[in-house]
């Protein structure tokens, strides 16, 4: 990291509009994003690996695309809803965590969480790509954000050792290993 | 490992309760491809011509295509094929929607249905998992409304429903498979699957379909898609507008419904109004569909938008696409909003749209004749719409006249007699057709009309232009980057092609280009059907983005057969002659291949006998239409002739031997 703490710094903010009211139900962002995420890429598919999502009920013509963010271990306590334009929605709709309460964003077979990587080599995400409907919008924006020092991974790594057995202790066990070759 | 296809079929002896997954051959995949093409295998082999449709031994085949559940755009269609009640020959209705990729996805290629089930039931499929269910609580449900239910009785809001209504369960013999947005509507086979006592398919499946060459094959899906935004910025100039882009005809979005209201035929498919569309009526029509239509909604993975979500005022919601929009309304002599208040009573009963405005309107010219009376309709309301839903409520009962008249116009008509046959006036093979009664013949559609398997114009037709352009420079224009003939002969067919003058129908194009031209736009749509792929991005538009020339690539690249133009011909010739022998082998002759006796006014004779001699002799069938012992063998079909020989149908050497009865119909 080459900023001191506390400077402002320019970050890219990849976001993905997402204009329910175009939504055809179609699902091709499910098979495209599948696709890609296959191994190797393009060898397979199946919408129940895909990272977006769309939450679907014709009959109420509820067609809300969500495509999957972080994972979080527990559920929420209490769920809301939603009522918008006369329709009822259920608060996960438009959430976008990996989470205990549903089967969206996991991987079918071992259950691990899944997570929109917003196409990484590809111009823009294929999920926008694919969506003819233009229900799906790729954006990028400049924020300026504060940035803390990030410590890297292998002081993390000391630092939460050092914690535990105290410094002291650390340094010394270090000695001994470069002592040791 | 397998490609495109899963490689399994689910067998179910509903006799039995019995359920087994079995592996196929992939020989059969590449001599048939899949959907229509080893549906028509496994029909042929398992199905004997003496069983009927409603004999427990007929079989009921839900198919997903080749390419369904694959990226490629559009390929969504489950093909369902079966021995038809009303035609008594091969039906094979399709529909798009949601149910065949999904049935891939469960690792599923087919589900092959035999036997009876003693109660109602519904099948419940999840990934290797599969039940027959008890589907008591069902009876009399609508169809969509069984979707619903299914879906949270078993908490899966995922899952995808293929239903019928009460239709369905009454066997009429033109009841549908509902599928939500869709439905496999044509030839009865919502009635094959009342007859064997299932309620509904319900699929849910989580697996991965696999791809032979996937940088390939993406591309190629990359293409198609370049192709369609391509299409949707660049209308066919000089055609009208359902025939300007892609898709199903765009009768969702379209308000100016002057076209099919001023040409198609009203009532029993007997009057033309012309001067019907006025302002008047376009405002009020406009409204209606506006106020009623909640969204333009689209199959798995297409970017057309080819249905709506209907929501018409103290009604349930329902889903509707293309011509349905305006059968009722004509049948009726009505008004839109009319037509989309009784489609919603028809879509819960599953019904066919075609055929059931046309059944019941031909009813009431009976009834107008004096032939049938007061005493076959106690009770029936005096208003002209009051009628309809009367007559519908009946027919799905099989109430009283509705018990007849759910057998459809032919066999009604006969049931009827006092001359009632006059007034079935508009089927082909048994099966009711497009309300059109037209002035001078065309010799393209003369053609597709007879010999058209399905028994429906809009599976048959599409590549070529329905009519010549006025001018030349229009003609010339058109051709230029028209990429998907097979042929550069079949540009010049049409430059030359005039309204008027020695160029013009009937006589131009002449006999040969016909054939080719018919030949052509059939075999579109069996490789469409055998695929998976929606017509409305392949064999029903002009300038579609999937053609001969990309299709063996994506079989290649998706299912790794290896393909090209040959073979794929070849393949889909010998698939399209096995659906014409099961057919001849169940008595079909060419005396049955013929359009109803007043679609044009003007009748050529001698020129229609011509364009079917030189039809079936390009197709290697004799002059019954029956396919060669010879043609046989160059598709490798010997088991065919073979089959032939021994039931007299073919002679070595063959001649043609026609059914004792054959000359007597009609």
């Amino acid at each position: 990291m080459d900023t001191v703490n506390g400077e402002k710094k320019k970050k890219i903010i990849k976001t993905i509009k997402i204009d329910v009211d175009k939504c055809n139900g179609c699902r091709a962002c499910e098979v495209i994003c599948s696709a890609f995420h296959a191994e190797p890429k393009y060898s397979s598919n199946n919408p129940a690996r895909s990272r977006i999502k769309v939450i679907r009920d014709p009959l109420r013509d509820i067609y809300i695309p969500v495509y999957a963010g972080e994972y979080t271990v527990a559920e929420c306590a209490g769920r809301d809803k939603y009522i918008i334009d006369g329709k009822e929605y259920d608060e996960c709709a438009f959430c976008r965590a990996s989470c205990p309460s549903r089967e969206d964003f996991k991987e079918p077979d071992s259950g691990l969480p899944l997570k929109c990587d917003m196409c990484e080599g590809e111009d823009e995400p294929l999920c926008v790509k694919w969506c003819l409907a233009d229900a799906l919008i790729y954006e990028e924006r400049e924020e300026e954000v504060e940035e803390e020092e990030t410590l890297e991974e292998l002081e993390v790594g000391l630092e939460s050792l050092a914690s535990k057995y105290g410094l002291q202790e650390l340094k010394e066990a270090l000695a001994r290993l470069s002592q040791q070759g | 490992m397998r490609y495109a296809e899963t490689g399994f079929n689910l067998e179910i002896d509903l006799s039995r309760g019995n359920i087994e997954r079995v592996a196929t051959d992939p020989k059969d995949t590449e001599l048939y491809l899949g959907g229509l093409g080893t549906n028509a295998k496994i029909l042929w082999d398992r199905v004997p011509p003496e069983v009927d449709a409603f004999s427990p031994d007929n079989l009921l085949i839900f198919s997903a295509g080749l390419l369904c559940g694959t990226p490629a755009t559009g390929c969504n269609r489950t093909i369902v094929s079966t021995m038809s009640p009303q035609t008594k020959l091969m039906a094979f209705s399709m529909m798009g929607g949601f149910w065949a990729p999904e049935l891939k996805y469960a690792g599923y290629d087919k589900v092959i249905l035999r036997g009876k089930s003693p109660d109602l039931v519904y099948i419940w499929i999840h990934n290797d998992q599969v039940e027959i269910r008890d589907a008591s609580h069902l009876a009399g449900k609508g169809a969509i409304e069984t979707a619903e239910l299914i879906k949270q009785e078993l908490r899966e809001p995922k899952a995808q429903v293929a239903a019928i209504g009460l239709a369905g369960e009454n066997r009429v013999f033109y009841a549908s498979i509902e599928q939500g947005r869709s439905s496999a509507s044509r030839g009865g086979i919502g009635a094959v699957m009342g007859d064997k006592k299932v309620k509904a398919i319900v699929v849910r499946g989580t697996n991965d379909i696999n791809i032979a060459q996937p940088a390939e094959f993406i591309g190629l899906c990359n293409e198609v898609l370049e192709y369609i935004k391509y299409r949707e910025e660049h209308p066919i100039p000089g055609v009208m507008p359902i025939l300007a882009g892609l898709g199903s005809p765009q009768e969702m979005k379209v308000h100016d419904e002057k076209w099919h209201t001023e040409n198609f035929m009203w009532g029993n498919s007997r009057v033309r109004r012309k001067g019907f569309w006025n302002d008047e009526i376009a405002e009020n029509w406009k409204e209606t569909l506006e106020s009623a239509r909640t969204r333009l909604i689209s199959c798995f993975n297409c970017p057309m938008k080819c249905g709506a979500t209907i929501s018409m005022p103290g009604l349930p919601t329902y889903m509707m696409k293309c011509f349905t929009k305006l059968t009722y309304t004509m049948g009726a002599f009505s008004d839109l909003d009319f037509g989309l208040r009784i489609a919603q009573r028809a879509t819960e009963y599953g019904v066919d749209g075609f055929s059931t405005p046309q059944v019941m309107a031909f009813a009431l010219e009976l009834y107008e004749n004096g032939i049938l009376t007061d005493d076959d309709f106690p009770g029936m309301p005096e208003d002209n719409e009051g009628r309809f839903y009367w007559l519908l409520d009946r027919i799905v009962r099989r109430e009283g006249i509705g018990d007849v008249l759910a057998d459809g116009t032919y066999w009604a008509a006969k049931a009827i007699g006092k001359g009632a046959e006059e007034y079935a006036h508009n089927t082909i093979k048994k099966h009711e057709q497009l309300p059109l009664k037209l002035s001078m013949l065309n010799p393209i559609y003369f053609l597709m009309y007879s010999t058209g398997e399905k028994i429906n114009i809009t599976q048959i037709e599409g590549q070529f232009p329905q009519a010549p352009f006025p001018k030349r420079e229009q003609r010339e224009e058109f051709v230029k980057d028209w990429i998907q003939v097979p042929d550069e002969k079949f540009k010049q067919y049409f430059l030359d092609w005039e309204p008027r003058g020695e160029n013009s129908m009937p006589y131009y194009p002449t006999v040969p280009m016909v054939c080719d031209i018919v030949d052509w736009q059939e075999m579109m749509h069996y490789i469409d059907d055998a695929l998976g792929q929606c017509a409305g991005l392949s064999s029903f538009p002009l300038k579609p983005p999937y053609h001969i020339h990309n299709y063996p690539k994506f079989i290649s690249a998706g299912a790794g057969i290896d393909m090209d133009e040959d073979s794929l011909t070849q393949a889909a010739r010998r698939y399209r002659t096995l659906v014409r022998a099961i057919n001849i082998r169940r008595g079909m002759r060419r005396a049955d291949e013929k359009p109803p006796a007043d679609h044009w006014k003007k009748r050529f004779p001698e020129l229609e006998a011509k364009l079917l001699d030189e039809y079936y002799k390009l197709k290697g069938w004799n002059k019954e239409g029956i396919p060669t012992q010879e043609a046989l063998h160059k598709l490798g079909l010997d088991y065919v002739s073979r089959d032939f020989i021994e039931r007299g149908i073919l002679t070595e050497g063959e001649e043609a031997s026609v059914p004792e009865d054959s000359e007597k119909k009609e």
